[in-house]
């Protein structure tokens, strides 16, 4: 039972995080291009409950230390290190586009319209890391969910022709598979990657990154698959309805294919983090998206910066914004590789 | 002896595929070196074509291929355009420096797998056995590109460790003990990452084994006879959960070159995986179908040697 519990907290935890990076906009303070030339490198902002006489409030404040360069109220600063604004919700900002499609002001927190609070800090340009890290996950989870999705459908594509009609054509197909297992994967990435073209702009990138990631890996997937179908073949009503004159594609339809439901559902939760992982490491590198398109890659590689670590760690936090969203995945195929071994035993 | 045979002609058969592969790949791909001479317009079309031609690259694709492999044989593996020079020398020392830190991170990750997964197996169901299978699952949990960045934030805020390089600025100028010294106080980083990124998986694998194997009736009669618990860990249990694990290092060799270009690149050791990614944005290809090569031989060479330890391990293939 208890894998049960821990496939249902997994899919839960699944959900809530892709209904927010789905709702980026709304969730993200700001837009994620939006500059602020003041304030670059902005340490995180401190959320506090409790106003300056100590009293405590629903609403919370969020302080922002003053940029360094604001001159005229130097010695206030100097008494006051830090500003303090009210955090107020549903407040009216950026333009963006509910999941892309409708457009709407509306955003879940802000402060007050001229102040910025940056809770996560900013980067370089002064663009707030929060909304970066959110609208960057559209992008690099997006990539991943594509290419696993384009990964297992050519796994089931390869595997059932090559486990249903054996002889030569398994031979081959399974020959070829070999090719791709037999190199280290990230080196087959990168070849693969290598062979296309460098520079090209903002959703050509994304696609081609999506096919490449996605090409690559299909090699594991089809031999599972393909196992499967050689032993669904074999059973007792499959052998019956190819008797009743089924044709293949009805047989591998109704029958075979439905029996991979589990392996296809356990190599998508394992896969889905593998490629989001695989388009952050390309992305890291400088062969993934580009600027200003945000990544979670892109996130990340502003951390190769020696300065960057040394001066400005709170740079690393979203990085670790990423560990849950990793672990629900892995906790979710964990769960349902356990599912499918009791079911099949 | 015909087991190890068969092995080895189908890795050279696959080395053969793979080679055709990847050279195949490369050369259908948009753009080249000289395309930023191309831009140039102080530099003629026909001077790039000249230079070009020189090199071979007008030629058609059999006999470019035919070229290489010749190339190959004689060990220089094309010419690297950015370097200007044959490949096969330059990939030498960075090879030699990958097979360094992977060579050490494997080490450090099996010497420490080995105590833990045994320990957890024979604790089974303890405290600690489920500490450490909850350590293991985070350390699986987070990305290896995480914790690659995360040392590289520890070297940079600490200080105590080099952060990146293999050897100090005038390093070189050392005596050979201070230089070893200074090499292997650079390699701790990389080859504790590497290694951290392998422990979780080999301890889970070393754990189930044992586990399986601990069950197993032979061992309730030694136990029965009175040999000492570690003795029966290590001399009995151990060698008869060696099949998988050995299988295991064959198939952990790929995570690890794989883990190693990232690790390599973060913290600026200069192996194989900063020149593939250099050589990947200069459009250098030679380079990087050179690169992907080696690192195919490595994988295979890896396998080959667990199957050879298996063979030894295992009389049972050997009848067979």
């Amino acid at each position: 039972m208890t894998h049960r519990h821990k496939l249902w907290a997994a899919l839960i935890l699944l959900a809530g995080i892709h209904a927010i990076i789905l709702f980026a906009g709304f969730f993200a303070p700001y837009d994620y291009a939006a500059q602020d030339r003041e304030m670059p490198f902005a340490p995180p902002g401190r959320i506090e409950f409790f106003d300056a006489s100590g009293e405590l409030h629903i609403h919370p404040y969020v302080s922002i230390p003053r940029a360094a360069d604001s001159p005229p109220d130097v010695a206030e600063s100097a008494a006051n290190p830090y500003h303090v604004y009210r955090v107020r919700f549903f407040v009216r900002g950026d333009s963006y586009k509910i999941a892309g499609l409708f457009p709407s002001r509306l955003h879940f927190f802000g402060v007050e319209a001229p102040r910025r609070a940056y809770l996560l800090g900013t980067d370089g340009f002064g663009r707030d890391q929060l909304s970066r890290f959110l609208y960057g996950g559209q992008i690099s989870l997006l990539a991943g969910v594509l290419a696993a999705a384009l990964c297992v459908s050519l796994g089931i594509f390869i595997g059932a022709i090559s486990g249903f009609y054996g002889g030569w054509i398994d031979d081959l197909l399974m020959r070829g598979g070999e090719l791709f297992l037999a190199l280290p994967w990230l080196y087959l990435l990168f070849a693969v990657r290598a062979a296309l073209p460098l520079h090209i702009a903002g959703w050509q990138v994304f696609l081609l990154l999506v096919c490449v990631i996605g090409a690559v890996g299909w090699a594991r997937p089809a031999r599972l698959i393909r196992g499967v179908v050689l032993s669904a073949k074999e059973r007792k009503f499959v052998v019956a309805a190819r008797g009743f004159g089924a044709s293949d594609l009805y047989l591998l339809r109704r029958h075979v294919l439905p029996q991979t439901y589990g392996i296809v559902l356990t190599q998508m939760a394992l896969l889905i983090p593998a490629y989001v992982l695989a388009e952050v490491t390309l992305t890291f590198l400088g062969l993934g998206v580009t600027e200003p398109m945000p990544s979670w890659g892109s996130l990340l590689s502003s951390l190769q910066q020696y300065y960057v670590l040394s001066s400005y760690w709170w740079m690393f936090l979203p990085a670790l914004l990423l560990i849950p969203v990793f672990l629900a995945y892995y906790t979710a195929a964990d769960a349902l590789q356990e599912r499918w071994k009791s079911v099949s035993l | 002896m015909r087991y190890i045979g068969r092995r080895l002609v189908h890795a050279m058969l696959l080395l053969v595929a793979i080679s055709f592969f990847s050279f195949a790949l490369l050369q259908i791909a948009p753009g080249d070196f000289f395309d930023a001479m191309r831009l140039n317009p102080q530099i003629s079309a026909q001077t790039v074509n000249g230079i070009r031609s020189q090199y071979g690259l007008d030629r058609p694709f059999p006999e470019r291929y035919a070229r290489w492999m010749r190339s190959l044989v004689a060990g220089q593996l094309g010419f690297s355009l950015a370097y200007n020079s044959p490949v096969g020398p330059l990939l030498r020392a960075r090879a030699r420096n990958t097979l360094l830190l992977t060579g050490t991170a494997t080490l450090l990750a099996w010497l420490l797998a080995l105590p833990i997964g045994i320990w957890t197996a024979a604790k089974k169901g303890k405290l600690g056995d489920r500490i450490a299978g909850l350590a293991t699952s985070t350390l699986l949990t987070i990305p290896d590109i995480l914790l690659f960045l995360a040392l590289l934030l520890l070297a940079v805020r600490t200080g105590w460790f080099p952060a990146g390089g293999m050897i100090s600025s005038g390093g070189e100028d050392l005596g050979a003990w201070s230089r070893i010294k200074d090499v292997a106080f650079h390699l701790v980083l990389p080859a504790l990452g590497l290694a951290v990124v392998m422990l979780p998986v080999l301890v889970r694998h070393i754990r189930s084994a044992m586990i399986d194997v601990l069950e197993a009736p032979f061992l309730r009669a030694a136990r029965g006879h009175g040999i000492p618990h570690q003795r029966l860990l290590w001399r009995y249990a151990l060698p008869v959960a060696a099949n998988p694990l050995i299988s295991l290092f064959g198939f952990s060799i790929a995570t690890l070159l794989s883990a190693s270009v990232l690790v390599e690149v973060i913290l600026s050791w200069p192996g194989l995986g900063p020149l593939l990614v250099e050589a990947i944005l200069a459009r250098d290809v030679y380079v990087v179908v050179g690169v992907v090569m080696l690192s195919s031989i490595f994988l295979v060479a890896g396998n080959l040697v667990a199957d050879m330890l298996l063979f030894a391990a295992d009389p049972r293939i050997r009848v067979e």
